[in-house]
């Protein structure tokens, strides 16, 4: 996050909106299949992500979350944090679309999530970058093809496969594991798989549950600085962690605490925009 | 089969837009291509059975059709013979009659000897057997023609009995009838119970695979997308079976026609099966395939439409 940060600033509606960073490197965007809606981004510049009074239970229990109201803005980087089982995961869900809520609105990529058509809901997914705390790898595919599913499922063509999958893996440090299953592959291994995995469409937002839970303190670093590299690409990055100590690394990040399903705004992430940020490309992505 | 299973994984993993590798292992179940090929090689006899019962029922339909017999039953053996001989001249003038034949007596005789017998001493001209014509028709024996006959008839010989041939075979064609009727409820069991098999095996490979396919959808795979791998995976299945199928019934079919054959009853020859029967026969491995397929398809997809 060099140059100007996300950073609050006052809430105006009559303030010019947030530009999203150009996109330096990476692969081109893979292509939407005929039959996918794809999410309105006519308007790159609006919140990307917004929840209004969100609430959440299973079945008759009590909500897992309640009142959850948030703004995400493209390009920042968002801490989610909170104690084991404040509603993290299921606040992740929310986002990535895998679960909807009980009650309350939100809007994703301008489009309202709550009323989305089911048929619609891979346009937006593909959107998405999702890293899961249990890395959710498939465990018949090696590295490299786990890596390649998000391609293939866009109906990228395998020519076009190769490369990008290959510089992924290089730059993630497996490219001599390609081939690996990943039973075979160790924690910190598998988290980077997925995060390749997560990436490699280049998404708009990337949400990762936990990313550095299963790794030693050296590789969630290593991991972390692949996340800001990712966001100073333009990636809104909402990071899932309990662990303090990784948030203090990246000093110019929001954070959103969770407390037994209810939201609290610490950085005042919540009540205030970001203000334009800009990219350095020192730890960019390959482009491929 | 596993050379089939072979050839059929190669041309599957270059198959288009590596839709295969969404799903790894999407082969539906082991015995699944021997469930279809059991199916199928059932659905073949059955339906070979079904045709050349009614390939038999039109060939004697076709013999009998315009066969009409007329019997002189007066017990006197002159005065039968006198009354034969007039009601043969009056129908041979009759338009309809295309021919007559009245059926000599050493005929009759060996006709009845199975069940009067032949030792030395029996004198089956004694028995008051009816004299026999034998009547060809131009086209069918209708009741309006059998009425004429009969109009024609009784002036000539009062004890005359007229009758339709095909009237005698009634019942044995309410019975091919009814078989038909039997092999094709056969059928639509068997293809039922092939419905029912691919849908428990899809249902069980969609739980086998739930989470890669919650993976799929995370990463943006459509159903369809999903969907179509299952098809493509049951279609190998079903026409890797549907070929084993397709020759174990043809192999029976071939046994049972040579047995049949052995028994050389007029009735059993015409029980042949024609070319466009073939064609029929070929048929039904794709039809069980395409059945297969699309029960694969709306089996999936309505399973997909549960999840988000």
């Amino acid at each position: 996050m060099d140059g100007e940060k996300c950073s609050p600033a006052l809430f105006s509606t009559s303030i010019a909106p947030y530009s999203r960073p150009e996109r330096r490197a990476g692969p081109a965007r893979a292509p939407q299949p005929t039959g996918i809606a794809t999410p309105d981004m006519s308007q790159p510049d609006a919140e990307i992500v917004q929840f209004d009074n969100v609430g959440l239970r299973y079945g008759t229990d009590k909500e897992i979350l309640a009142d959850v109201s948030f703004t995400l803005y493209p390009g920042c980087f968002y801490f989610l944090t909170g104690a084991s089982g404040a509603g993290k995961t299921s606040l992740l869900k929310l986002l990535y679309l895998a679960q909807r809520p009980s009650r309350g609105l939100i809007r994703l990529f301008g489009t309202d999530a709550i009323t989305l058509p089911r048929e619609r809901l891979p346009g937006f997914r593909r959107r998405i970058g999702v890293v899961f705390q249990d890395f959710r790898l498939v465990p018949h595919l090696s590295a490299f093809d786990n890596v390649a599913l998000p391609l293939r499922v866009a109906g990228v063509s395998e020519k076009d496969i190769a490369r990008p999958v290959g510089e992924m893996l290089d730059w993630v440090g497996l490219g001599d594991r390609q081939h690996a299953r990943p039973a075979t592959l160790s924690g910190g291994e598998q988290q980077r798989v997925a995060i390749a995995r997560a990436v490699i469409a280049r998404p708009d937002m990337l949400v990762a549950d936990e990313p550095t839970g299963n790794v030693d303190p050296d590789m969630a670093l290593k991991l972390l600085r692949l996340f800001e590299s990712l966001n100073r690409l333009g990636t809104t990055v909402v990071v899932a962690t309990h662990d303090v100590h990784l948030i203090r690394k990246v000093p110019e990040s929001l954070i959103m605490r969770l407390d037994k399903g209810r939201l609290s705004d610490p950085t005042g992430a919540l009540r205030y925009p970001p203000r334009r940020a800009t990219m350095s490309g020192a730890d960019a992505p390959p482009a491929t | 089969m596993a050379l089939f299973s072979s050839l059929f994984q190669r041309w599957r993993g270059t198959a288009a837009t590596g839709d295969p590798r969404l799903l790894p292992e999407a082969q539906l179940s082991g015995p699944m291509p021997w469930v279809i090929a059991i199916m199928i090689a059932l659905t073949v006899v059955a339906a070979a059975s079904g045709l050349a019962l009614r390939n038999a029922a039109q060939t004697a339909s076709a013999d009998l059709e315009g066969g009409v017999t007329v019997q002189i039953v007066t017990a006197a053996p002159s005065e039968r013979l006198k009354q034969a001989a007039a009601v043969a001249a009056v129908l041979a003038k009759a338009p309809e009659v295309a021919d007559v034949r009245q059926v000599a007596q050493e005929e009759l005789n060996t006709l009845v000897e199975p069940w009067l017998g032949t030792r030395p001493g029996d004198d089956v001209e004694a028995l008051p057997i009816p004299a026999l014509i034998d009547v060809r028709l131009r086209g069918p024996a209708t009741p309006d023609r059998l009425a004429h006959l009969r109009a024609l008839t009784v002036p000539v010989a009062s004890s005359a009995r007229v009758d339709a041939q095909a009237g005698w075979l009634a019942p044995v064609f309410a019975a091919i009838g009814t078989l038909q009727w039997l092999a094709g409820g056969l059928i639509a069991l068997l293809a039922l119970a092939t419905i029912a098999a691919v849908l428990l095996a899809s249902r069980n490979a969609l739980g086998n695979h739930r989470e890669t396919i919650e993976i799929v959808h995370m990463l943006g795979g459509t159903d369809r997308q999903i969907a179509r791998v299952f098809q493509r995976s049951m279609a190998f299945d079903a026409a890797a079976g549907g070929l084993v199928g397709l020759l174990a019934g043809v192999v029976t079919i071939v046994a049972l026609s040579r047995q049949f054959a052995r028994l050389g009853s007029g009735m059993v020859a015409g029980a042949v099966l024609h070319w466009q029967d073939w064609i029929v026969i070929a048929a039904i491995p794709l039809a069980g395939v395409a059945l297969a397929v699309l029960t694969a398809r709306m089996t999936v997809l309505a399973a997909l439409r549960r999840m988000l």
